[in-house]
């Protein structure tokens, strides 16, 4: 503003052009610092990843990496017996293994974590006595940090000595313990329970929020009309908060592609709940791979991006709808 | 006026922090960890006037190795001492100090072949603190009541540990079970496999001289015994315990026969055990009748990092650490195992923690994890093997299967030479 207004009494006559320049001049210099911090935090190490990724570098001589180009994506081998071997990532099974479990446990969380979000803040958006203490409740899963919520589940899903366990026991649910973590065939399931608790908050947030934008004048029209509740909430408070559950969509997906916390502190290290980020890790830190570790880093980042596109595309497309309307 | 005063300020300083040095050890914590860390360095602190300051890590060596990796390639400043597993030498000798001459005549009260494994190209890396050799623990009280001996071989453990659960169980001790151990995707896996394969004959899964010997019938026979163990002697959830889960199962009394180091021996003899003074240990069973058993060789010692700004502070910690009052001291505080050879012949720790000298024979014989000739690849070809060792205990394949493709695995891997 100040550097506007100076710029105006400065040279009146020069006209308008010269003054958008000097606009444009102070937008920069405020801008500046951001770019450089986005530069050194976020484009710099995503840049030396991607580097990496075509070296065989190792994490105990950093800058000892040679280039291999693509070897770390695949390679391959002519046996003298004329039969090909494929090697690098995208031959491995571990790591489809992994993207696999990823796509999987996103899939199914996001999904219940959004009708879960959309039915919590349905009822905290009704007037009833003591909302404003229920509202804060709610929010308490996500406010604990992931790390402490998964030991704490951890114990609860103890085999041995967990709650869940006795609760379940003594309500005659099961007839035996179940190692809820341990079992390959429940400890997906296990962490998709803690994720959608952890979660489900955070939807209905932003749902609530959207839902206390839509006008009441809208509902007292529906209700002298005397429109069916299933139907008012189908057809004309779920358009009305589809963007606001998009966002809260596409936010849950991209922090789900990239589980790692839950994964790593509450299940054994198997092959049945393995993630893209977790076998990244271990391959980086644990295995001294670190060119491999990268690959796997810059296609967790290219899935990633692919999917921000594509959620991106759907919600113009989404926003136009809303335009036309 | 002025200048004298802030020279006399400066030089106060100086002074205090040239008496007093804070020097900061991290370490993985099992058990009662912290108390016994605070017990052992008080005399050393009262001597120098230093501080020791404890770095606290999670108990598991994998976790730990991640992080102090992390930190050593970063060239951490604030962590000046790292207790470091017996296997990491060769993996992180570049980044901490050789010892070798400032702790010459400890080395030499040292069993020979502890100071050898952490030796790495005549640099001593680190220096051994205690040693470790796995125990089988169990509750003299059951065995003495159902009449039953303490099992010498695994087949023997499976039905004796079953006997016992199924008549307690009809009693109504429902939360009993047979045997609890350590079998969650983790370094302790390896432990536990490994030796369980040696007893049957089954090789080390990498010998010495580098060949891949682990696919073979005994080693296949001995994992799907232990693949039986699950739901069935042991709890389900084994697959994900290490060995504190184990031992809180075993400390309320919940177990029969548990597969542990000898750390539990002193805790579980505490006033808030349930089984204190109602239990024994023996050396782990073997694979046949009259065959040998065999125990992992475990082990932690402390290493001085390179990037440390205190480092003659920590190299004295170290070495007192290391030296014969600090080892006596923990032998009698926590019942771990010294690596002086003398300390077994002292009266006072075969007084108060008998299991020492007893365990002096099993640790001498016992098996070290394929870490020296598998080199910087150690870490891989250990998950390797105990992802397959899980594959096979939760009954994704059998363990024929699974051995053949971890074969194939490891050969890839060394390729030439590891």
């Amino acid at each position: 503003m100040a550097i506007a207004a100076e710029s105006l009494m400065a040279a009146p006559e020069r006209g308008i052009s010269e003054l958008r320049r000097q606009r444009q001049r102070a937008a920069m210099r405020f801008l500046l610092p951001m770019i450089v911090a986005l530069l050194v935090v976020a484009a710099w190490p995503l840049m030396r990843t991607i580097y990496f990724s075509f070296t065989n570098t190792t994490l105990s001589s950093l800058d000892g990496g040679e280039w291999v180009g693509l070897g770390n994506y695949l390679n391959w081998r002519t046996l003298s017996s004329g039969r090909v071997i494929y090697r690098g990532v995208l031959a491995d099974p571990q790591w489809w293994n992994a993207v696999w479990n990823t796509v999987y446990f996103t899939v199914i969380s996001v999904s219940l974590e959004t009708v879960f979000g959309v039915v919590v803040a349905l009822v905290l958006n009704a007037e009833f006595r003591g909302r404003a203490l229920v509202r804060a409740a709610v929010l308490i899963p996500w406010a604990i940090p992931t790390i402490v919520s998964a030991k704490m589940w951890g114990w609860m899903l103890n085999d041995q000595f967990g709650i869940i366990n006795d609760m379940a026991l003594s309500l005659g649910l099961i007839s035996q313990k179940i190692a809820w973590t341990a079992n390959p065939d429940t400890a997906m399931a296990a962490v998709i329970m803690v994720d959608v608790w952890k979660t489900t908050p955070f939807v209905a947030l932003l749902t609530l929020a959207a839902l206390q934008t839509v006008p009441r004048e809208v509902y007292e029209a529906t209700r002298i009309d005397g429109i069916n509740p299933i139907k008012v909430f189908f057809r004309v408070t779920l358009p009305l908060i589809r963007p606001a559950i998009l966002v809260a969509v596409i936010f849950r997906t991209l922090d789900a592609l990239r589980m790692f916390d839950l994964v790593y502190v509450l299940t054994p290290n198997s092959a049945a709940t393995r993630t893209m980020s977790t076998l990244a890790r271990e391959n980086l830190i644990d295995f001294d791979k670190f060119g491999y570790g990268s690959a796997q880093s810059t296609l967790l980042f290219l899935i990633i991006a692919i999917f921000v596109v594509a959620y991106l595309k759907l919600g113009r497309l989404d926003l136009s709808g809303e335009a036309r309307r | 006026m002025k200048k004298i005063l802030a020279a006399a300020v400066v030089n106060a300083l100086m002074c205090s922090t040239a008496l007093a040095v804070e020097v900061t050890y991290a370490s993985g914590i099992t058990g009662d960890g912290v108390r016994v860390f605070q017990e052992l360095v008080k005399p050393w602190e009262e001597e120098t006037g230093n501080k020791a300051v404890l770095v606290p890590m999670p108990s598991s060596t994998t976790d730990q190795f991640g992080q102090y990796r992390l930190w050593l390639a970063a060239g951490n400043k604030d962590i000046d001492l790292y207790q470091t597993d017996v296997i990491w030498a060769p993996q992180l000798a570049d980044h901490f100090v050789d010892l070798s001459e400032v702790a010459t005549d400890i080395a030499e009260q040292n069993f020979p072949s502890i100071i050898e494994s952490q030796t790495v190209d005549g640099k001593l890396v680190a220096l051994p603190l205690f040693t470790d050799a796995p125990a089988l623990f169990y509750r003299k009280d059951l065995l003495e009541k159902h009449g039953e001996d303490v099992p010498e071989t695994w087949e023997e453990l499976t039905e004796t540990a079953k006997r016992i659960q199924d008549a307690e169980r009809s009693e109504g001790n429902k939360e009993l079970w047979g045997y609890v151990w350590q079998a969650n995707a983790y370094e302790g896996l390896t432990c536990n496999a490994l030796e369980l394969i040696k007893s049957y004959g089954g090789g080390q899964i990498v010998e010495p001289d580098g060949s891949i010997s682990v696919n073979n019938e005994k080693a296949a026979a001995a994992l799907n015994l232990a693949a039986t163990w699950p739901g069935n002697i042991s709890p389900e959830g084994v697959l994900a315990y290490k060995e504190e889960e184990a031992r809180g199962v075993w400390q309320t009394g919940n177990a029969v026969f548990m597969r542990n180091w000898p750390y539990a021996y002193h805790l579980g003899n505490g006033a808030d055990s349930e089984v204190a003074g109602k239990f024994s240990v023996a050396p782990l069973p073997s694979g046949e009748k009259g065959g040998t058993s065999a125990a992992t060789l475990g082990g932690w010692n402390v290493a001085v990092s390179k990037y440390s700004e205190r480092q003659e502070a920590a190299i004295s910690l170290a070495t007192y650490l290391a030296g014969p009052e600090a080892q006596k001291r923990r032998a009698l505080l926590a019942s771990n195992l010294p690596t002086l050879e003398a300390l077994y012949d002292d009266a006072e720790i075969a007084e108060q923690q008998p299991i020492i000298p007893q365990w002096k024979e099993v640790f001498m014989q016992a098996v070290p994890r394929p870490s020296a000739p598998t080199k910087s690849a150690y870490n891989e070809v250990s998950s390797k093997f105990w992802n397959a060792v899980h594959n096979t205990l939760s009954g994704k394949a059998t363990a024929e299967e699974n051995l053949e493709i971890l074969e194939l695995d490891l050969e890839e891997m060394k390729g030439s030479g590891w």
